[in-house]
């Protein structure tokens, strides 16, 4: 997710999650990539905790604009049952709520699974409970051609923007954005 | 000498690698002048022979840091479903094979696989019809990958945000 600014630098974060092979860290590092620098910045990229290699992949390419990592508690393992789900999604949400809270992004970018929904959540109930500016854009996967991952499920409606990368998603979800493949 | 690069990804996909090291298979790639095989193995079980097979040298690994070289010296890739691959080696210009794992349970990653072979950028099959696509396939027919343009997308953030 990327907390970006407008032109004068204010807090900026990108969450990845990378799930298996750092897919979506990937994506996420050329979506950042392609915004512009000296309008989005600083930026604050957050990853699940234990997601290490995401997380460092991240700052070394964004170290020389002062860009920092942080990291929160997963909120849900793949395969994990859903009564434990539900704590591990509170101490999540606490999580992100706090992060969010502090840095007020003005822009929240997400994608992948898992961490980006706490911190979409959060920003959103910044933007409705304290009247704070905040874009949430939600990125789905490339790999996504006919369905929505769970987290872009649950962000269509709550996110300002869910963005699709192949048209054929917006036949099921037609408040969906198509601009092409972006990654 | 026509070289095959198979990769299985970050997990396994020991059918494929029994699939692609079998008689059948290395006599079909022999026959189209392959004559050199590297296999990327992942967590499988299954380790390949190594050596002359067929008449095409085998050799294996389990993982690397970075596959992008062995893509780069491969003539054929040959890989499993995930999205990553897929890109990784059309993006790289290589000639594509993507086999489908059916015993995986949640095959979303099929999806991408998929629209891209309907799209003419790669070959698509299963375990069993590897053979019959190796036999039959024209690489020349398969289209490049136009590349990916967030700029869109990055106009489209500043729009928003009152940037322009």
């Amino acid at each position: 997710m990327a907390l970006g600014s407008d032109a004068e630098c204010g807090e900026d974060c990108t969450d990845n999650e990378s799930s298996l092979g750092g897919g979506h860290t990937s994506e996420m590092l050329s979506l950042a990539a392609a915004l512009d620098r000296r309008r989005f910045c600083p930026r604050v990229y957050v990853a699940a905790a234990g997601d290490s290699l995401s997380g460092e992949r991240a700052l070394r390419t964004e170290e020389e604009d002062g860009a920092r990592l942080e990291t929160i508690p997963r909120s849900r393992r793949v395969g994990q049952s859903w009564v434990s789900s539900v704590w591990t999604t509170a101490v999540a949400m606490l999580a992100a709520l706090r992060l969010v809270f502090t840095v007020r992004p003005r822009l929240v970018l997400a994608n992948g699974p898992g961490t980006c929904v706490p911190v979409c959540l959060s920003a959103l109930l910044m933007k409705w409970l304290l009247w704070r500016p905040v874009h949430v854009t939600f990125v789905e996967s490339v790999c996504r051609v006919r369905s929505l991952s769970l987290s872009g499920q649950i962000l269509y409606r709550l996110a300002d923007d869910v963005i699709v990368q192949w048209p054929e998603l917006l036949q099921r979800y037609p408040r969906a954005l198509y601009m092409g493949r972006l990654v | 000498m026509a070289r095959v690069f198979v990769t299985v990804g970050t997990t396994e996909f020991d059918k494929l690698v029994r699939t692609v090291t079998s008689t059948d298979v290395l006599r079909t790639l022999s026959s189209r002048g392959y004559r050199e095989m590297v296999l990327q193995i992942g967590a499988g079980k299954t380790e390949p022979p190594t050596g002359t097979v067929e008449g095409v040298a085998v050799r294996w690994f389990r993982s690397k840091p970075s596959i992008a070289e062995d893509m780069a010296a491969a003539d054929l890739v040959i890989g499993h479903a995930g999205a990553g691959t897929c890109l990784e080696a059309l993006r790289a210009g290589r000639a594509l094979v993507v086999v489908t794992n059916t015993t995986l349970m949640d095959n979303h990653q099929a999806e991408l696989a998929g629209r891209l072979a309907a799209d003419g950028h790669l070959l698509h099959c299963v375990c069993e019809t590897l053979r019959d696509t190796l036999a039959g396939m024209e690489l020349s027919q398969l289209r490049p990958l136009p590349p990916a343009d967030p700029t869109p997308f990055a106009e489209h953030l500043e729009r928003r945000l009152g940037l322009r």
